[in-house]
């Protein structure tokens, strides 16, 4: 009987073990430059995200939508935290569609605080039409919609690389090594120098990679901050309450002769 | 039920009792006699009660901001994690407390399989959690499809797809289920009423769950029968309520630390990608809960054969106070079904992984095999193990650990009576 | 049992109740702050209104924050009229001076402070607004005059930014 048993346990080690393999052998191992805003007392890094603002505004910005943030998000706690002038001015750059007016026309303003993130593409045909048949995703909540989260989109921003020989691309398809099956029509978007950081920050491709990295996770859970610091009280609390409610239960089960 | 007439003390509550009897329920519920060796696997039917109440309130709340609509779900969804106070909280509570939910529903199924605690007299107390149990998959199936993402969608087309299977009128009722020729916003909407209703369906079966196990009392670890109340049972309150609140605050530790600090790690991340009726997920896997009836469906090559499969796996826990024929209810004096139990354990962990991995190769034998001994566990070995195993002495009661040397639970009772 | 012994149980059962007391009261919060306005509600703060083709004695509604705002452009005879009254008489009290800032033009919550209905305009005992559902009575001003509302209609938060150009909120 306990051969039996044991027969169970190797056949339950045996398929983990495959499937790490042939996980291992899918996808290269994604690159992790240590990110703040994971572990008990996780922040985001304010810098970083209104650096990564920045690179969101002046690259991605461009075919990528951000539809569920508003400009007033900016400004909001555990944030990019730009001061409520700042945000008044980003948000007046862009021409919003409202209406109709009392003559039933349909106009255009600049966006206040409160109006959602303006998209690049009035529809999503629209940008799988200007983007050579792929549909660049909205990055709202990116970061959870992909496996491997933050580390997956930092590695595939800088996983461009030359074919390997042999492998001949399409027009508008490059190699990533960390794109499953490793074409994607994305062209390599970060170069040294690309942009200039407001603060002064070197822009290279891994600082910039990191940077919106950040602001992303954030636009993906713009709460983060807030959670993990109620989930630290809400532990410790029920911590206690637990060692309290043991030893009341230790004093009341003493009554009968019976062990807890 | 308590043998004594419960009578209020106040005049008023006298009064009232004689008219609507609660107060002589409550006496009931308080004083209840409870085995006093009940273990901690014993705490989860109270963390269960917990779990569905949690369920119901967040869901409620959930369903105030939620608009059910093909087009809106997804962004609705955004706009409670977003906007609205707390929501980040309340559905993060939701989403991972079905898993919770999940979690101690299957240690306390489990739990009644080491014990025996589905046999006679507790058959229908078996049957009442089944049910419960096939209604809990049915909630958080069509709860997975509400937030309109990826995985929703995909889920919904291949769970209601299973239906198709059924000979001649498969495709008039898949074509019913969807209200149109694919699932869309009529699936949707329906799927959230039924995901509204099934909650309170579920409470009334509770109820039901508790009144019949109020009838003969707890199971407790040894399997004996025991004479309530008496030197081996304790009131249920404060000794069993403080117990299980103790339980129930290490539970939520755990629980709180899924919500806070990994709150989608249940979830996949297709789900984050709102649904697209032309672009199907590379691989669509359920929730973890249901993961081995997965297998077992996928384990069969037959459409038709693997629907009655995964479905007969189910209905088979159904019966199974029949399948067991042994008269002795706790593994603890079965040797051979303690073994038996652990291979079962083993079996479904199996099956469970099994369904996480893509159906092929080495994944679909080992799902196969498994599929096959889940099914002799239930249908061969436990009916032949009534007969053949020789179980060990069980004791006369909780206080005296002496050996009544019956095989028969209820033949030591009346042994005991005699005396 | 000692004293001493009894003291220290009370304390840990007392303090394990009140503790759980705490906590149940902090869980209970998110379910009821829930219901407030959420942060994309409490964002849409203001609306600007275009009122350049307002006539005197005419009277425009805009809706702001889900509810009617009226904007009426006031004859002279109608300031006149919201002017000579003596306050001391009103159920509740406010110059006409202090509700319309510019006398030209009154800006109000076009709410009835009794139930909630909307008043309709150059209706009434007073010439101003007369409320349908119970029967309260305003005066070009929009103060309460005769029936049961008790107080008069609500000024919001207003300014001009240019003379065409109101921004309520």
């Amino acid at each position: 009987m306990k051969n039996f048993l044991k027969f169970f346990l190797i056949i339950l080690v045996f398929c983990l073990k495959i499937s790490f393999i042939s996980a291992a052998e899918q996808t290269e191992k994604l690159l992790n430059p240590g990110w703040g805003f994971k572990g008990f007392f996780g922040k985001f890094d304010r810098g970083s995200l209104q650096r990564g603002y920045q690179v969101y505004t002046e690259v991605c910005a461009a075919c990528h939508s951000i539809k569920y943030l508003s400009y007033r998000n900016l400004s909001e706690t555990g944030g990019p935290e730009f001061t409520e002038d700042q945000v008044k001015a980003i948000a007046s750059q862009f021409e919003v569609t409202d209406g109709p007016n009392d003559d039933g026309e349909m106009f255009t303003r600049p966006a206040r605080p409160a109006d959602n993130f303006v998209s690049p593409y009035p529809n999503e045909k629209a940008a799988i039409a200007a983007n050579g048949g792929a549909y660049p995703p909205d990055m709202s909540v990116l970061v959870k919609a992909r496996k491997g989260g933050a580390d997956y989109i930092y590695s595939l921003l800088l996983g461009y690389e030359d074919p390997p020989s042999g492998l001949s691309l399409d027009d508008g398809v490059y190699y990533n090594k960390y794109m499953a099956g490793n074409k994607i029509k994305m062209s390599n978007p970060l170069s040294e120098g690309l942009i200039e950081y407001g603060d002064g920050t070197s822009a290279t491709p891994e600082q910039m990679a990191n940077d919106v990295t950040t602001f992303l996770a954030w636009a993906a859970e713009p709460h983060l901050e807030a959670r993990h610091k109620m989930g630290f009280r809400a532990i410790i609390y029920l911590i206690i309450l637990t060692i309290l409610v043991y030893f009341s239960m230790k004093k009341i089960w003493s009554r009968v002769e019976s062990k807890v | 039920m308590s043998d004594h007439e419960y009578i209020p003390k106040s005049k008023l509550g006298k009064w009232f009792n004689d008219r609507l009897p609660i107060l002589t329920l409550a006496n009931h519920l308080t004083e209840y006699p409870t085995p006093k060796n009940l273990n901690y696997w014993w705490t989860f039917g109270a963390i269960l009660t917990f779990c569905l109440v949690t369920q119901i309130i967040t869901g409620l709340i959930l369903a105030m901001h939620y608009v059910a609509h093909a087009d809106l779900a997804f962004s609705s969804v955004e706009h409670i994690m977003r906007n609205v106070n707390y929501g980040w909280l309340i559905r993060y509570v939701h989403a991972n407390g079905a898993s919770m939910f999940f979690l101690a529903v299957y240690i306390h199924i489990f739990r009644a399989l080491y014990y025996g605690s589905y046999k006679s007299p507790r058959e229908i107390i078996w049957i009442l959690g089944m049910m419960i149990y096939i209604l809990m998959m049915m909630a958080a199936f069509m709860g997975y499809v509400l937030p309109w993402g990826q995985m929703s969608f995909w889920g919904a087309t291949v769970i209601t797809n299973l239906f198709s299977a059924i000979p001649f009128f498969g495709e008039s009722i898949t074509t019913w289920l969807w209200g149109g020729y694919a699932v869309d916003n009529p699936t949707l909407t329906r799927f959230f009423s039924l995901h509204y209703l099934i909650p309170f369906l579920i409470l009334g079966l509770v109820v039901l769950h508790i009144w019949a196990l109020h009838v003969p009392g707890n199971n407790n670890p040894i399997g004996i029968d025991i004479k309530k109340p008496s030197n081996d049972t304790v009131s249920f309150h404060p000794y069993i309520v403080i117990k299980d609140i103790f339980a129930l605050l290490i539970f939520l530790i755990v629980f709180a630390f899924f919500v806070f600090y990994s709150p989608n790690i249940l979830g996949h991340a297709d789900n984050y990608i709102e649904a697209n009726p032309m672009v199907t997920p590379a691989h669509i896997v359920p929730e973890w809960y249901l993961l081995p009836f997965y297998a077992i469906l996928r384990s069969v090559p037959d459409k038709l054969l693997g629907v009655i499969a995964m479905f007969a796996a189910l209905f088979i826990l159904v019966i199974l106070p029949w399948l067991d024929t042994s008269k002795i209810r706790s593994a603890i004096f079965r040797p051979l079904y303690k073994q038996f139990y652990w291979f079962l354990v083993a079996d479904v962990l199996i099956l469970g992984y099994m369904g996480a991995m893509p159906a092929e190769g080495i994944y679909l034998l080992v799902a196969r095999v498994a599929t096959a001994y889940y099914f002799l566990h239930f249908l061969i070995i436990l009916p032949v193990l009534g007969s053949k195993e020789k179980t060990l002495e069980v004791p006369l009661s909780i206080t005296e650990p002496v050996l009544g040397g019956s095989a028969s639970a209820s033949m030591t009772r009346n042994r005991l009576d005699k005396i | 049992m000692s004293d001493k012994k009894v003291k220290r149980r009370d304390f840990i059962f007392t303090t394990s109740y009140a503790l759980g007391a705490v906590g149940v009261g902090a869980a209970v919060w998110p379910l009821i702050d829930q219901m407030n306005p959420d942060a994309s509600v409490k964002a849409l703060a203001s609306t600007e209104v275009d009122v350049s083709s307002v006539e005197p004695g005419q009277s425009i509604t805009v809706l702001w924050r889900g509810k009617p705002v009226f904007i009426k452009r006031r004859t002279q005879e109608e300031i006149a009229k919201a002017r000579e009254v003596d306050i001391k008489n009103l159920k509740h009290p406010e110059k006409d001076e202090d509700r319309a800032k510019n006398p030209e033009w009154l800006v109000m919550l076009g709410v009835c402070t009794h139930l909630g209905c909307v008043p309709l305009g150059d209706k009434g005992e007073y010439g101003g607004w007369f409320c349908p559902c119970h029967g309260s009575h305003y005066d070009t001003s929009g103060r309460i005059r005769k029936g049961p509302a008790p107080t008069n209609m609500e000024i919001p938060k207003y300014e001009f930014v240019n003379t065409n150009t109101i921004k309520i909120g």
